[in-house]
């Protein structure tokens, strides 16, 4: 698939744009803060419903507007996806409202997977060196793209945890309060132990499924991206999920088994969970554990095998999801800065495929001269297009 | 900030549920300019509301005697008591023309994030009721969203022990919403296809 147009109201630094795109390479070409990444991250957001950025939605309105509009219309060069025309209206601290082909869908989140992109940035180094929480967002934003209804499994998950820790948090309050008498109040814990169980057991299993998947992927592409003829043989990368219930538990992808774990799980640490105030177990505290041979990744893997590890699992969600019968939209956000020569080739010819790519950066040159393509410069909010 | 009198209002406006500041600021601004009738009816309808409307001391819906109309139909079978969060739904559900039973009104759903618990609700009420041993079945229609589903399990399994059908609505009505928005023919489909709880 590919971006035909994107437009833009009040969006970040952009009052309004109007930007007509083709299919193969763009690169945004512009000095620092000039408005490139907000651009490719308004791609992004229609993709996602979130920023590569920032977790809110407030920094994404203009400064003195209301609300942006992100807006875009999706074509395939090869029929493979039917053009479409989605739209979302940002209001922070609303929900968003969104259109596909023009009429308004009940909850924006039903346009999820009209657009697919990979986004390489800065950024993704944190995929290896930063907490659990950005592997976990990498999964979970994979899965999405992969298959949308998990959007739903997701949100459903979470507020089951919210309401699940804010009981915790009460009942520890009391039994503090109480000492003894009366006790805390516990008559519904078992109630929301049986919700986080059963949305908690399908979230691990689909993520489960995904990381069976791509693990090859990663392997192949982080070899791709790591040789070179200064190191022939690289390490091999490795994905393992570690899950919070701890090893004992065996990690198939199947829902009864994983929420059977999961109550017995929080049955053993219920006076943990009730003392802290908050839940234990799940998939929101799970990891998924990078390796390079026989060493973590994170706090062994030097910088330049974080980036080709970084990269590897990216490319492998644009392998896994150009599987499903269309190319995502490949952006390539201020990367090149960040790599050496070789990697930037390898990077280069690894994605020049792709039936889109859109490359941001500062300096032209940062480009290998294998994705010549369309280029357009960005100085505020006058974008020309220069070839 | 407005002057003393005018900024009440906005407050008092902006604590409604949906009002936002604009919108108070913008309804406050509609009442100064309206015609000062109009605005006399509404201010009578919201002091009426208070004084006459109360709630049915059988079944906690909207009353304006002790009893409300369905509790002291005689022709409403007493032994079917259906269980909803709000009396906005036994409008809903009374629209469908399908349950000829009785009502009873929580008055929300188990919420942890509001400081929602059984003891917030008219749980206690609900057992005096079941425990002269006329209700013979509970339908459970609270929401189809994850607060409605826990609050439905919770009472399934309270009073699984008492020895009552329990069902809830069967499934159709839209994941994730309200009662009350679901279409009578939905609605309707939902009470013919209730099902017993596991409990
Ligand atoms: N909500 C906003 N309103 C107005 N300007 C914004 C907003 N968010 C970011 N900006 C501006 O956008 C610029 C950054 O744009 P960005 O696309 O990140 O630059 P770059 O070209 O370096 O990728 C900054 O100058 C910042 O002030
Ligand atoms: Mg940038
Ligand atoms: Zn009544």
């Amino acid at each position: 698939m590919y971006v035909a147009h994107l437009s833009l109201v009040d969006f970040r630094s952009y009052p309004q744009v109007e930007l007509p795109l083709d299919p193969g390479v763009t690169t945004f070409v512009g000095p620092n803060g000039q408005g490139k990444t907000n651009l490719v991250e308004a791609i992004g957001y229609l993709a996602t419903l979130g920023s590569h950025r920032v977790a809110q939605d407030a920094p994404l309105v203009r400064v003195d507007a209301e609300r942006a509009i992100v807006r875009a219309s999706i074509s395939a060069t090869d029929q493979t996806a039917r053009p479409s025309l989605v739209e979302v209206e940002i209001t922070p601290g609303k929900a968003n409202r969104a259109r596909l082909n023009r009429s308004p869908v009940n909850r924006a989140r039903e346009i999820l997977g009209v657009v697919r992109t990979v986004l390489f940035a800065p950024e993704d180094l944190s995929l290896v060196k930063g907490d659990p929480g950005e592997r976990r967002r990498y999964l979970d934003e994979l899965l999405v793209a992969r298959a949308p209804r998990y959007a739903g499994v997701r949100s459903d998950y979470e507020r089951v945890l919210k309401q699940r820790n804010a009981l915790l948090k009460s009942a520890g309050t009391a039994a503090r309060s109480t000492r003894g008498s009366g006790g805390p109040d516990l008559q519904t814990l078992d109630i929301w132990d049986a919700h986080l169980a059963r949305a908690g057991a399908e979230l691990l299993a689909a993520r489960l499924e995904l990381v069976d998947a791509i693990r090859p992927l990663v392997a192949k592409a982080y070899q791709s991206v790591a040789g070179s003829e200064a190191s022939p043989a690289p390490a091999d990368a490795r994905l393992d999920y570690k899950s919070s219930m701890g090893p004992d538990v065996t990690l198939t992808p199947d829902r009864e088994h994983l929420a059977d774990a999961l109550t017995q799980a929080m049955s053993e640490l219920r006076r943990d969970e009730i003392d802290r105030g908050v839940s234990l177990v799940g998939p929101h505290r799970d990891d998924l554990v990078l390796s390079l041979g026989p060493l973590p990744a994170r706090g062994y893997a030097s910088q330049g095998e974080s980036w080709s590890l970084a990269l590897a699992l990216r490319l492998a969600s644009f392998d896994l999801l150009r599987s499903l019968g269309s190319d995502p939209v490949l952006v390539l956000d201020d990367v090149f800065a960040e790599l050496d020569t070789s990697r930037r080739e390898r990077l280069a010819e690894l994605v020049g495929t792709a039936e889109q790519v859109l490359v941001t950066a500062a300096v032209a040159d940062d480009v290998p001269e294998r994705l010549d393509g369309a280029r357009i410069d960005v100085l505020g909010n006058d974008l020309r297009r220069v070839a | 900030m407005y002057e003393g009198v005018v900024q009440g209002l906005i407050d008092e406006l902006g604590r409604l549920p949906g009002v936002g500041p604009k919108s108070a600021q913008r309804i406050a601004f509609h009442i100064l300019a309206a015609d000062p009738d109009d605005v006399h009816r509404l201010a009578t309808a919201l002091t009426e509301v208070k004084e006459k409307i109360r709630f049915c001391t059988v079944c906690g819906n909207v009353a304006e005697a002790e009893q409300c109309q369905i509790c002291r139909d005689p022709r409403r079978d007493p032994a079917i008591v259906c269980v909803v969060e709000e009396s906005k739904d036994v409008v809903a559900i009374e629209r469908t023309r399908e349950f000829r039973g009785r009502y009873h009104v929580l008055g929300g759903a188990i919420s942890p994030i509001e400081g929602i618990g059984p003891d917030e609700l008219r749980v206690k009420e609900l057992m005096t009721r079941i425990a002269d041993g006329t209700i013979t079945e509970l339908i459970i229609a609270t929401d189809p969203n994850l607060e409605g589903e826990a609050t439905a399990t919770y009472l399934a399994r309270l009073v699984q022990p008492m020895g009552l059908r329990v069902t809830r609505l069967a499934s159709g009505l839209p994941v994730g919403g309200d009662l009350e928005y679901a279409d009578e023919v939905t609605l309707g489909r939902a009470f013919e296809g209730r099902r017993q709880l596991d409990v």
